[in-house]
């Protein structure tokens, strides 16, 4: 890495290297049976260059080919963006711990027995069921250095074990799932077969909602895939810069319900999207979004913070190339209603646990219209059974402005979200019935 | 640096020496370049290149897979996905037979990569420019980028494949915004190496950008059901989501409530309906003359004249269901193994007239062009990036962009009229398992669907 930066010092203002190495193993099954076992190795490096005041950018899994890299970037630093912003000089990180050598030392059979023991406990609920599952450990090794001094390096390691069920009666599908990670080992099977079997109890009869407006329940995994994408568009910088963002104008001002607080976190110990710095070198922190329905601060990395004349919020990520603004892990404080106290009081009304394809709609303008992949109505205070064939559409903005509750108890999905269920007065539910 | 034509050469004398029922290797060279403009302004511009290689190994049906970058001590790694397969395998192993192959395929010399990053630039400039002539625009995003592969595929059967692939993709998205209210209109592209296509979109990108200000003041559809005219981009997603993926063998080959459902004969639409996935068509995205186990492509009929005649394997579920191998074993890249993926997807032609498909509709909906589309297999969505109401036969006005969803096993008998004008769509890519975006096409003439569920206010 040192012999790049000096190379690349020779050409250019300032440059910076970022290295990834990775080792994953993983142990997957197929209808109930051990079917695979992978292990990718893999390394890459980046460099950002800074040439005549404008961003140069270039990769290669070819450590050894410098001269290559070096050349790509100073073409691409023709025509790169202007630079707005000073690569970070060396400064001190919080220590977050995100390493436990305990994964890596895993052996396979142990893994192997945990995806076994999943798969056990939900077929002895559900004898039919065809279950497919994962367990899998990575350790993944993060080093930055740039030409300000700047220096950063740390190990994570990430375990993750899911499950996903289906049940084929006739043309009749139902699927189940549920997965955690962990920068410890999971050794339990418990938790994640308890939430499968829940879902499997709920969806046992069937039930038909009429076309109407509805109180709808989103439990964790329902807001996630229903309300999120808008939200972590909304908060990027980026989007904010543009003029795109419908909440960009909005600082300080109270646009959501009160008892909405939303933040960003990448400090927390052991969570697997938690990390000292972020992919440009800047110090990791808790960010607010949301304190109390008010909009309180975006996201922001190196350059859009520069452009936006403000600071970087520690938010850059690599995830598709160049730095880019990123939520690390969303967290939604929980209310004071249990999920019990939120289903008793609707009389007619829905609970979504997934909703397939709201992602595909107007993602800025917070518009979601989605099929209920797994969803349960409420009557009279009770979940009935599983409702099919039942579109749900709404805006986020609209349904985060006013909730009838917060749910008291947070979880996490899928390792970037924690957030307790929401309950929004009414929505548009369209059904065949 | 390391050579992926030496390193070839020692892997296949190496493979033969292991305990196991089968093994394979893919080495891989790619170099990628991509340009994104945010706004007015070029926002990255980028080059890649990257080497790599995997090993698959096969023990009484169990699969040890490792993929790497480092190039050092591959026989550790051969060793290793024996070693993993062994773990794993409980079985009899079972793979369709297939020929031993040794070819190469052609490189073809119009590569993108060969274009400079300046001439793509101006390209791109000149589309930005158009976007931005357009009034009342808030901000724009053009995303291009380009790739070319040269794959080794190697088996202990003996084949040795060399082949090129070379991927062009182009998006495009307006964004218009008025008081809070935010709409966006997409234009999406792509093709299996010529440029020339891309160079062509001026008027399109014209229409994109005004189509998405022309939707800040368009009304939102009242949910519920509706006779649906698709266009040939939207019902090329359509049978993507609805059938494609169904037709995958692995979800089906070792599920025997899903073959039950999913048996040879059934009848699944009307007589007029006939969808074919092949990647035999020459120059689409998932066009291709070898799979990634080395199988010759093949065109498929999935639906003749409504009946479920076949499906898409991989030399295992082929095996493993009697049937022929297809050839369609893809993977992204030599960081996963092959899975079973569509190529170019398509509904054949009818004989009826768009005119005619939309005269005797009194209240319907016309959507088109493509934004997204996902399945649970039984049910899907897919998103139209334009609607308009069709009132008395006639296309009426616009509307906000419509999600539209259905039961597989209802909606393809829905379908009850198919036009005469078919068309593939080159763009987006596909995701299963992780592995995104697969370069396919898919396509189809209008098509017309009764009682198809719309979701909106």
């Amino acid at each position: 890495m040192e012999n790049i930066l000096a190379l690349a010092r020779k050409t250019a203002e300032a440059s910076e290297i970022f290295e990834v190495a990775a080792e994953e193993t993983s142990v997957q099954f197929e209808t109930n049976r051990l079917k695979h076992i992978q292990s990718k190795q893999s390394t890459g490096i980046a460099l950002r260059i800074i040439k005549e005041g404008r961003l140069g950018y270039a990769t290669t899994t070819e450590t050894g080919d410098v001269k290559n890299l070096i050349d790509s970037a100073v073409e691409t630093a023709r025509f790169g963006m202007p630079a707005k912003f000073q690569l970070p000089p060396s400064t001190p990180y919080p220590r977050i711990d995100t390493f436990d050598p305990a994964v890596e030392a895993t052996p396979l059979e142990d893994m192997e027995k945990l995806g076994q023991e999943l798969i056990e406990i939900i077929i002895a609920h559900t004898p039919e069921i065809l279950c497919e599952a994962e367990v899998s450990k990575d350790t993944i090794s993060v080093k930055l250095i740039n030409s300000s001094g700047g220096q950063a390096e740390y190990k994570k390691s990430i375990f993750s074990a899911g499950i996903m069920g289906s049940l084929i009666r006739g043309t009749d599908m139902l699927f189940v799932g549920e997965s955690q990670s962990s920068c410890n080992p999971i050794t339990q099977p418990k938790e994640i077969a308890e939430v499968v079997i829940q879902q499997l109890e709920l969806a046992k009869n069937p039930a038909s909602v009429n076309t109407a407006q509805l109180p709808v329940i989103f439990t964790p995994r329902g807001a996630a895939s229903a309300l999120i994408p808008s939200l972590a568009t909304a908060f990027n910088g980026k989007t904010v810069l543009q003029g795109a963002s419908p909440i960009g104008n909005k600082l300080g001002k109270k646009v959501f319900d009160a008892k909405i607080s939303l933040w960003d976190d990448p400090t927390i110990a052991f969570r697997p999207h938690s990390r000292p710095c972020d992919d440009e070198g800047v110090a990791s922190r808790r960010t607010p979004l949301i304190e109390q329905g008010v909009v309180a601060s975006f996201l922001y990395d190196l350059q859009t913070a520069a452009l936006a004349n403000t600071e970087s919020t520690g938010s850059g990520d690599r995830g598709g190339g160049l730095p880019s603004p990123a939520p690390s892990a969303l967290i939604i404080a929980p209310g004071k209603t249990s999920m019990d106290d939120m289903i008793k009081d609707i009389k007619e009304g829905l609970v979504i646990e997934q909703l397939m394809g709201a992602e595909q709609g107007n993602i800025l303008g917070g518009d979601f219209s989605g099929n209920v992949l797994l969803g349960y109505k409420v009557e009279s205070g009770k979940i009935v059974g599983r409702v099919k064939n039942t579109m749900v559409s709404g805006n986020v903005y609209e349904v985060l402005k006013e909730l009838t509750a917060v749910g008291s108890r947070a979880e996490w999905v899928g390792g970037f979200l924690c957030t307790p269920p929401l309950y929004c007065p009414r929505l548009s539910v369209a059904s065949k019935g | 640096m390391p050579d992926i034509e030496t390193t070839a050469s020692q892997l296949a004398e190496a493979l033969k020496k292991y305990k196991a029922d089968y093994i394979e290797a893919r080495l891989e060279r790619s170099q990628r370049s991509h340009i994104t403009y945010r706004g007015k302004e070029l926002e990255s511009a980028g080059q890649s290149t990257a080497v790599g290689g995997n090993i698959r190994a096969l023990v009484r049906g169990g699969w040890g897979f490792v993929s790497f970058n480092d190039f050092n001590d591959l026989n550790q790694r051969i060793e290793l996905a024996v070693k993993q397969a062994t773990l794993v395998g409980r079985e009899e192993s079972r793979l369709a037979p297939v020929e031993p192959i040794i070819d190469t395929v052609a490189s073809k010399q119009d590569a993108p990569l060969d274009i400079p990053l300046a001439e793509k630039k101006k390209l791109l400039d000149e589309y930005n420019q158009i976007i931005w002539r357009t009034p009342s625009l808030q901000t724009s995003v053009i995303g291009y980028a380009d790739s070319h592969q040269e794959t080794i595929f190697l088996s202990s059967l003996g084949s040795y494949i060399k082949q090129p692939r070379t991927d062009i993709t182009i998006r495009l998205s307006a964004v218009a915004a008025e008081d809070g209210d935010v709409q966006q209109a997409n234009l999406s592209l792509g093709s299996r190496g010529d440029f020339s296509p891309m160079r062509r979109l001026h008027k399109e990108v014209e229409e994109m950008a005004k189509h998405a200000v022309a939707m800040l003041s368009a009304p939102r559809v009242k949910g519920g059901e509706y006779t649906v005219v698709l266009d040939p981009v939207l019902a090329g997603v359509f049978v993507h989501e609805a059938f494609g993926h169904l037709s995958e063998s692995d979800f089906v080959y070792e599920d025997d409530r899903l073959r039950q459902v999913m048996v040879l004969g059934k009848q699944f639409g009307s007589k007029e309906l006939n969808i074919v996935d092949s990647a035999t068509v020459p120059g689409l995205r998932g066009s291709y003359k070898y799979d990634d186990e080395g199988v010759p492509a093949t065109k498929t009929y999935l639906i003749k004249e409504g009946k479920l005649v076949g499906r898409l394997h991989s030399r295992e579920t082929a095996a493993k269901m009697g049937e022929k191998p297809t050839g369609n074993a893809r993977a992204i890249n030599y960081r996963y193994p092959p899975i079973v993926r569509m190529t170019n997807t398509y509904i054949e032609p009818g004989k009826t007239s768009f005119k005619d498909i939309i005269a005797d509709i009194k209240e319907g909906v016309y959507a088109k062009n493509w934004f997204g589309g996902t399945t649970s297999m039984e049910m899907f969505t897919f998103s139209a990036g334009e609607a308009y109401m069709i009132r008395n036969g006639k296309i009426a006005e616009a509307l906000r962009p419509v999600v539209l969803t259905g039961n597989v096993f209802t909606t393809l008998n829905n379908i009850d009229a198919i036009g005469n004008d078919l068309d593939m769509n080159q763009g987006g890519g596909c995701g299963k398992g992780g592995q995104y975006p697969l370069p396919v096409s898919n396509g189809s003439p209008h098509i017309r669907i009764s009682k198809c569920l719309v979701g909106g206010s």
